[in-house]
Formats: C-alpha cells, sequence, structure tokens
C-alpha cells in the first residue's frame, strides 16, 4: 500500500479469487449477437490480495470509530453497533422487496413502528419513510408543497424562499422540483430579517424552507412570527431536518408552525454514514399535506382475533400522492437501524439527546470563546453547532480557516465543517454531538491552541499542513482540468 | 445514559464553564411555549440484548424458504470476504470525502469503483453513485435532456419528451417520471410487442424524443434487439439511455458497443453487485457516460491527482455542477449517496472478476432455463414469451397470479413476482427468476407448490 497501487496493478493474467471458481454455466442458446466479445477489464487478483488491499485503504481513512469528528450541520455521534446487528439479522436482509405483505409482517412492523416514533418526535400527522437521503426527502417535500397548490388551484405558486444561510440542497430542490428560488437576508445576529421576508412573500410564494436551529448554529427565535408572514401570504413551511438532533426532546417542528419536513437518519437516529452514504430522509406532514405523501408507506388493521396486520400503501390507494421516489420502498436497512436505535433510547433517551448536544456545544464554544478565538455569534446561545471564524489570523498570520483544518488533521481530528455557511468569513462550524466525553472536547481545544501557537512561531508549518497523512495538500486544478476519472480510460491513453 | 458519557461530575464542570446552572439554562432563547414536546407514546428504553431479541423476533417472522422472485432485485451468492471488509469501521462510520487527505481510503476505493463500472458498461466515466435504480433511471433522463440543451443539433424536436422502448421496469418508470415530472419532461412509454420486445415503429409518434430509454435485458428478461433500439436513436438524433443489469454485462454486449455508436448514458441499480435483496434498500444506483457528457452527470466524481509532494492521490472533483457550489443551478440536488453499498460493490468485482461474473452471469441462466422446464412441465403452464432470455422469465399459469403466488407463499417459497399489478393484460403471469444459489431440490419444491397451487 505504501506503493499506492490500484487493484488493476496488483493483478496477473489468468489469476483467480476464491469466488471464480465455479464452473461455467450453458449459454448455447443466446444468440451469439447480443454476446459480449471482449471480457470487461476487471482486475485478476487472489482473494488474499483483494482483502488485504481494501484493509490496508480503508486504514487511509478517518471515521468515527477512530476520530473525533466536529462537523457542523453533519451530527457525527457513535453509531451503535447494536443497531447495525439488528439491521443485519438474515429474515432482514434476505427478505426480497416484493415479497407478499402475508411473509413481512416482521418487517412492516418495524416500519409502522419507526413511522409513529417519527410522527411523535416531529409533532406531525403522517410520516412516509421512503427518501432515500436529506436531499431526496427535501425534493419529497417540496413536491408536496407544489402538488398541494396545484389540486388548490394555485399553480402560480412556483417560488421557494431559503435564507442566505441554507444548505445548497434546499435552493437546488426547488430547482428540480421546476420552482425558483427567491432568498432571504440573514441579519448579524443569526436570524432571518424579517423586514426582507415580508418583502419577499407574495401571490407566488410556494413556501419557506427553513431550518431551525439554523446553520448559523443558532435557534431561530421569531420562528411562531415567521410562520404567520408565510402562511398569511398563502405559503408552506419545510422544515429541513439537519439540525434537529439540537432540539430533539425539546421542542417539536409541528409546534413551531411548520407543514412538512424531512428528518436525516443518518444525523439523529445514529446510522452510520458510510463514506458518503446510506443515509435515509424521510418525510412527515401535517393534516394539509396528508393526501400527497410518497408512497410506500405502512398501514396496519386490526383482524378478527384481534392481532395487527400491516401492509403496504400504494399509489393506487393514494391518488393525490406525490407517488413513489425509488423502485422499492426506500434505505430499508437504514430505518431498522433508526429504530433500534430508537428503542435503546427509549423516551427518555430520546430527550436527552437535544439536552447534551447542546451542553457539549455550548461548552465546546465557552472553552474556544476563552481560549481567545472569535465567536461569530457571541452574544448567541448555541445550539448543537456553533461557528468560530478565523478571519483575525487570516489577516494577522496569513493562516485561514482551511489550513487550521488540515492542520487539525495530523493531531488526529477531523476538520470541523469549513467555509460553510458562506455568509461568515474564515469559518468553522462546530458540531461536537452529545456523545462525546470532557475530556475529547478539552483535547480538541488544546489542539487548535497548539496550532495558533504555530501559526505564530511557523505559520508555513501550518499553510503545508497535513503532515502526517498518506498524501498532502491535493492538486484539486490538476484533478478538474486533467480528468482523470478511471483507471482503464488513462491506460487506452497510452499509459 | 445509553451512548452518553457524561458523568455528573462532567456536567457540573461544563455548566461552570458555560456559566450556566442547568441544561435547560441552555433553551432559554426559545419561547417557552414551544417547549412543550410530549413524547409520551414513546416506550421505555431498553437495553442491547431485549432490542436485540425483539428485533429477532420480528425478523425471524420474515424467513421464508427459496426466493424465486427478480424483478430488479435479486438472491445471488455474496462472497464472504464482501461484507468483512465493507463492514469495517473505517469504511461504515467514515463521512462523506470532502477531506481528501484524511478519506484517501473511501476515495481510492470509489475511484477504482467508477474504474469497474466504465469496464462493464463500455462507457468512459461513472458517478459515485445515486440511490437506486429508478432514481438512477429518473436523473438519467434529467441528464439527457440537459445535455440536448447543450447541443445545437436538436432544434427539431420536442425537448421535454422521452420515449421508452419496450418493456422497462415498472417500477422504475414509475419513480423517473415522479422525478422528473416537476421539470415538464414527458416520459412516454410505446409499449412492447406481443413478442414482449421494443416495437420500434412506436417510437417516433407523435414526434421524435429527445432520448430513447431501453432496458436490457428487459423487465420480462427477454434480450432486446439493442442494435436496432441504438440505430434508431442515432438516426432520429435521440440519446440512447441503456438502462442494464450489472451482473449480465459480463455476458451481454456492453452498451458502449450497442449498434455504431453505443449508448449516451447508462445506468442501474448495483444490488447484484454484493448487495443483500434487504427490501430492496439500501443499494445503489450507477449512471456512467460519454467523457463529452460528464459536466452533466449529477452527484460526485472521484479524480485521481497528485499531491503537493508529487504523490498519487484522489479527490472529488469536478464539483462546480454539485449543490453545495452551484446552489439552485446544479445539475441535481443530491448529496448523500449510498457510498458504503459502492465500496461493497468495489469489493464485490475484485473478488469476482471478469471470469467469477460471467460465471455467475452464465449459472443463473441455466439455473432459469432448468426451473422454466420444470414448471413448464405442469399442465397450464405455459412461457408467456418466446425469445432468448437472462435469467428471469414471464410464465403463464393459466389463472389470476395473484391467487396463486400467495398460495404458493404459504408453504414459505417466494414464487416470483405477479404482473397483474403492473399489466393488467398480464394478470395470469408471474415474473420468475433462479440464481445461481437455487439448487435442484428447491426447484423441484417450487413445481411442487405451484402445481399444488393450480390443483394439478
Amino acid at each position: 500500500m505504501s506503493r499506492n497501487e490500484t487493484i488493476f496493478d496488483i493483478g496477473a493474467p489468468g489469476r483467480r479469487a476464491a469466488a471464480q471458481q465455479q464452473p461455467d454455466g450453458d449459454v448455447a442458446n443466446l444468440p451469439a449477437d447480443c454476446l459480449r466479445q471482449t471480457p470487461p477489464a476487471l482486475a485478476e487478483v487472489s482473494e488474499l490480495q483483494a482483502v488485504r488491499h481494501y484493509t490496508n485503504l480503508s486504514a487511509r481513512n478517518f471515521a468515527i470509530d477512530r476520530q473525533f469528528y466536529p462537523l457542523g450541520s453533519c451530527t457525527m455521534k457513535y453509531n451503535p453497533r447494536g443497531a447495525h446487528r439488528a439491521a443485519s439479522l438474515p429474515g432482514f436482509l434476505n427478505r426480497h422487496p416484493l415479497a407478499p405483505d402475508a411473509l413481512s409482517q416482521g418487517f412492516l412492523s418495524c416500519l409502522h413502528d419507526l413511522q409513529e416514533t417519527l410522527k411523535t418526535v416531529t409533532g406531525m400527522a403522517a410520516v412516509s419513510l421512503t427518501p432515500m437521503a436529506g436531499a431526496q426527502g427535501e425534493f419529497a417535500g417540496v413536491a408536496m408543497i407544489r402538488a398541494c397548490h396545484d389540486a388548490g388551484g394555485d399553480g402560480e405558486r412556483r417560488e421557494i424562499i431559503v435564507p442566505t444561510a441554507a444548505h445548497g440542497t434546499n435552493p437546488a430542490t426547488a430547482t428540480m422540483c421546476g420552482c425558483t428560488v427567491r432568498e432571504v437576508a440573514v441579519g448579524a445576529d443569526g436570524d432571518v430579517e424579517m423586514e426582507n421576508l415580508k418583502a419577499a412573500v407574495g401571490q407566488h410564494t410556494a413556501g419557506i424552507m427553513l431550518t431551525n436551529p439554523s446553520t448559523c448554529g443558532v435557534f431561530e427565535r421569531r420562528i411562531l412570527e415567521i410562520a404567520a408572514v408565510v402562511h398569511d401570504a398563502g405559503g408552506l413551511l419545510y422544515y429541513d431536518g439537519a439540525n434537529l438532533n439540537a432540539i430533539l426532546g425539546k421542542v417539536r417542528p409541528g409546534d413551531m408552525g411548520f407543514d412538512v419536513l424531512h428528518l436525516n437518519l443518518h444525523k439523529t437516529f445514529a446510522t452510520p454514514h458510510g463514506g458518503g452514504g446510506p443515509g435515509a430522509g424521510p418525510v412527515a406532514v401535517n393534516e394539509r399535506l396528508l393526501p400527497f405523501l410518497p408512497t410506500p408507506f405502512v398501514e396496519r388493521e386490526q383482524d378478527s382475533a384481534g392481532g395487527w396486520r400491516y401492509r403496504f400503501l400504494d399509489a393506487d390507494k393514494r391518488p393525490e400522492s406525490i407517488g413513489r421516489l425509488s423502485a422499492f420502498m426506500g434505505n430499508a436497512g437504514i430505518l431498522l437501524r433508526a429504530l433500534a436505535y430508537a428503542r435503546m433510547l427509549g423516551r427518555d433517551g430520546l430527550r436527552r439527546v437535544g439536552e447534551y448536544a447542546t451542553l457539549n456545544a455550548n461548552y465546546l464554544m465557552a472553552r474556544l470563546r476563552d481560549a481567545g478565538f472569535e465567536l461569530a455569534y457571541p452574544e448567541r446561545r448555541a445550539s448543537h453547532e456553533f461557528i468560530v471564524t478565523f478571519r483575525h489570523e487570516a489577516k494577522t498570520l496569513g493562516v485561514t480557516a482551511m489550513d487550521f483544518a488540515k492542520r487539525l488533521l495530523d493531531y488526529g481530528f477531523h476538520a470541523p465543517t469549513t467555509y460553510f455557511p458562506l455568509l461568515v468569513a474564515e469559518c468553522f462550524l462546530i458540531e461536537p454531538t452529545e456523545t462525546e466525553t470532557k475530556e475529547e472536547l478539552d483535547a480538541f481545544v488544546d489542539a487548535l491552541v497548539c496550532i495558533r501557537e504555530e501559526a505564530q512561531r511557523d505559520p508555513e508549518r501550518v499553510r503545508s499542513a497535513p503532515h502526517s497523512l498518506p498524501v498532502s495538500r491535493l492538486d484539486e486544478v490538476k484533478a478538474a482540468r486533467e480528468l482523470d476519472l478511471a483507471y482503464h480510460a488513462t491506460a487506452r491513453r497510452g499509459r | 445514559m445509553p451512548f452518553i458519557p457524561h458523568t455528573p461530575d462532567d456536567v457540573r464542570a461544563m455548566l461552570a464553564a458555560i456559566g450556566a446552572t442547568s441544561i435547560d439554562e441552555l433553551f432559554d432563547e426559545i419561547e417557552p411555549a414551544l417547549k412543550s414536546a410530549d413524547f409520551s407514546a414513546i416506550d421505555d428504553a431498553v437495553e442491547e440484548m431485549t432490542m436485540l431479541a425483539e428485533m429477532a423476533a420480528r425478523a425471524h417472522r420474515d424467513e421464508t424458504g427459496p426466493c424465486f422472485a427478480g424483478a430488479g432485485c435479486y438472491d445471488h451468492h455474496i462472497p464472504a470476504a464482501v461484507w468483512d471488509i465493507a463492514g469495517r469501521g473505517e469504511f461504515l462510520t467514515a463521512y462523506t470525502p470532502y477531506q481528501a487527505e484524511a478519506s484517501q481510503g473511501t476515495l481510492q476505493t470509489v475511484y477504482e469503483y467508477q474504474s469497474m463500472m466504465a469496464a462493464l458498461t463500455g462507457m468512459e466515466v461513472s458517478n459515485a453513485s445515486v440511490y437506486d435504480g429508478g432514481s438512477a433511471l429518473g436523473e438519467a433522463v434529467l441528464m439527457a435532456v440537459r445535455a440536448n440543451r447543450k447541443s445545437a443539433l436538436r432544434r427539431d424536436v420536442s425537448t421535454h419528451r422521452v420515449a421508452v422502448a419496450g418493456a422497462c421496469h415498472p417500477l422504475y418508470l414509475r419513480a423517473a417520471a415522479n422525478i422528473v415530472r416537476n421539470q415538464g419532461i414527458e416520459l412516454t412509454q410505446t409499449g412492447f410487442g406481443t413478442d414482449g420486445r421494443a416495437d420500434l415503429d412506436a417510437l417516433a409518434a407523435p414526434e421524435p424524443p429527445v432520448a430513447v430509454v431501453v432496458q436490457q435485458p428487459n423487465f420480462f428478461g427477454l434480450i432486446e434487439p439493442v442494435d436496432e433500439v441504438a440505430r434508431w436513436a442515432r438516426a432520429n438524433h435521440a440519446l440512447l439511455i441503456a438502462v442494464v443489469n450489472p451482473t449480465a454485462l459480463a455476458l451481454l454486449a456492453p452498451p458502449g458497443e450497442w449498434g455504431e455508436d453505443g449508448a449516451d448514458i447508462v445506468c442501474g441499480d448495483g444490488q447484484p453487485l454484493g448487495i443483500p435483496m434487504a427490501s430492496g434498500g439500501p443499494s445503489f444506483g450507477f449512471i456512467c457516460t460519454r467523457r463529452r457528457h460528464v459536466r452533466q452527470l449529477p452527484g460526485r466524481i472521484v479524480g485521481r491527482t497528485v499531491d503537493r509532494d508529487g504523490r498519487t492521490g484522489y479527490t472529488l472533483t469536478l464539483q462546480a455542477r454539485e449543490q453545495h457550489i452551484r446552489r439552485g443551478k446544479a445539475t441535481s440536488n443530491i448529496c448523500t449517496n449510498q457510498g458504503l453499498l459502492v465500496t461493497a460493490a468495489t469489493i464485490y468485482l475484485a473478488l469476482m472478476g471478469a471470469a467469477g461474473l460471467r460465471r455467475a452471469a452464465t449459472r443463473c441462466h441455466a439455473r432459469t432455463r432448468d426451473m422454466v422446464c420444470a414448471l413448464t412441465a405442469i399442465d397450464s403452464v405455459r412461457e408467456r414469451f418466446d425469445g432468448p432470455f437472462f435469467h428471469e422469465r414471464v410464465i403463464d399459469v393459466g389463472q389470476p397470479a395473484d391467487a396463486v403466488a400467495a398460495t404458493v407463499a404459504a408453504t414459505g417459497i417466494v414464487g416470483g413476482v405477479s404482473l397483474g399489478r403492473f399489466f393488467p393484460e398480464l394478470a395470469n403471469c408471474l415474473l420468475v427468476c433462479a440464481t445461481e444459489k437455487r439448487t435442484d431440490a428447491e426447484i423441484a419444491a417450487f413445481r411442487e407448490a405451484l402445481a399444488g397451487a393450480l390443483g394439478r
């Protein structure tokens, strides 16, 4: 691995892994002209070579199991192994997606329980578990808002309002749903500018997409007023659940006036991120949007013996539904992990999530403030995350937030979210989550203090970080200009 | 407290550092009236042991006999090493590889995945995955419409109609239609001929489409005349979107070689590549394309480059297509994809190689032939369509298949998918599949269960 070879470099023609040893089947009755003439250029390696190669690759990753990941708006909390074990039970793994309901009562009952749990924690009327990630949940939500206006003869409403601090998925989702985006400003205190919002709403307003607490790491204090302004203008409120972890057990989106929302189970419900997915983005709605909920979802009814019979409800029974968004029912394995997690936390454990996530964030914020780092919103409480800005260090030392981030990697910490939200210069968005110890948070503060001292003493040391990882900073310009996206494409160019 | 490590001393010290007297005080910016979250409907916590016992009891209820259903999700053997390695905490609990230096494991794996998918499909580039086969088709359709907008050649045709040739997976079509509808794009199904395959004459009406979708093998398992579809698309200035099964690609001509010019976009579901059926998810969707369309690809793409010291390294690239940079002008809103499943598929393809994948494909084909022979030996059971097939077949059981499938299910066997819910004219038909895992004894048991259900 030190030689940094790909799987293709370590193979040899004719070498076989154990998985390749079975005999060929007979294909004599397939017409020759539909057959492949040249085998695909895949690697030819032994089983040990493959196992060693990918095990060694795994060691070149940071992961929650190895490092603290204070990534703002990503909620990188511990992923309980028990939940992983539960979702990996053979009866769940081997279920065919189109198996009849009669052979699926165990799985369907799990989905039903999770729907009920999510209804309770969000304060909404109904849940569909089918969206496969937060962005697909957003898509479902905006598509429902659009369908609701269309059903009410209000098809002119095609404008989605998003605050300037919003995640990029919000405006991208609005576009995918055929809507236009209208941005509203965020004030110096981190809250939406009310006058700006009042000027933005009108007869074209389909709705507003809001994250609360916002990506500024503060709770949007005028949320009830915002809800009234948008509702009075005929629009609907979409809650982006990216930051639900901050208020789990304290405040429910349904109580704040939201009409529709998604949850990121890979954040709030502790399912693993997998190096970029899978996630799950269930959507929840109030009564008004109920008819449009994406399918399928689970219903139950009592049979004559008093037992529950569970079944999928599909679009044929829900004529106004926006329909299905994937071939089957969603990321079932992630949903099962979320249910297992909720079961182990229970009522009191779920309430504690928001409390201790907020405690950790406010503690870390206080420690960094006391250590002399500049907070973006010093007058505000942190939610489960907060923003530090390095504009002073960037100006006086020539060491940027990105430099601090890369140097943190050398200290064994994953970098916080950098340069987001866009409206704070040279920023870190820091989210410690509730599963980290005080000792880990203290060590993180110590590391940042050390790096600042290094930056004063030897700024180049920080600017050229990381120094201890498998690679140093990568040439991203070359990556984009001289696209090398596949090994064989390179080989064909005469490598 | 489950998964929360704080001792009472920790809490006291932390509150003191903050200057607060209680945790509740940290929520003092929130209006009191809002802080009434009622969780009384949620049960008390149970410990891991009890949770696992509860879940095991539910999972056990759903354990079935052999599975003869396919329809986009297949019961293949998964080499033991695949999930032993993919399930390592270093892959499982890593974040999206935005910090490239700390994510070389995931990034190089995705680069290898992109290389393998390009080789399998005969395309030049692949993205790092989308959600599943159905959403992949939706994204492929949006991509084709965008690519077409860039092309000056294409002024004469409808820019919002995409035609589907033959029997494409009906659930893919529903998902795709729901995804593209809000952008004013219409997916027109041109239907299938009496032989169950694409009817080229139906494609052009009422006006030439911007793109043509064809699935190989098609939803019924039949081999489509893809060379002719590709030539039609070329002649009519339509982009060609291929929906393919990756296992079949070890055996069948890759879309890059269809007709004279090949397909423009290739998509499908990666579940056959080492992913458990697991109720249909998580698996992953793949999208591959020509180099000239790479800027229209949705989702993440990994590129190989060098670091400051000249060492080879990998990084996310072309991010100016993506939502976190382009916001409202991005090619898609996708952010989180199906990364872990891509890792598993990469390991699966490394272990299988071209020879192993071909053997899995040919053995599926042979097993399905054996199964069809066994089932059609029952009086009143016949093949619905002639013509060559890969590893699925439509059989006509001579009476409503819903009830037949339910009776077979009572024996614990998942006896295929009844087709009436998708195609009313096929209400007496089952779509059946036998993978390399199905044994002679299981096929005999299926035959017996089906004969019993038919009263034979």
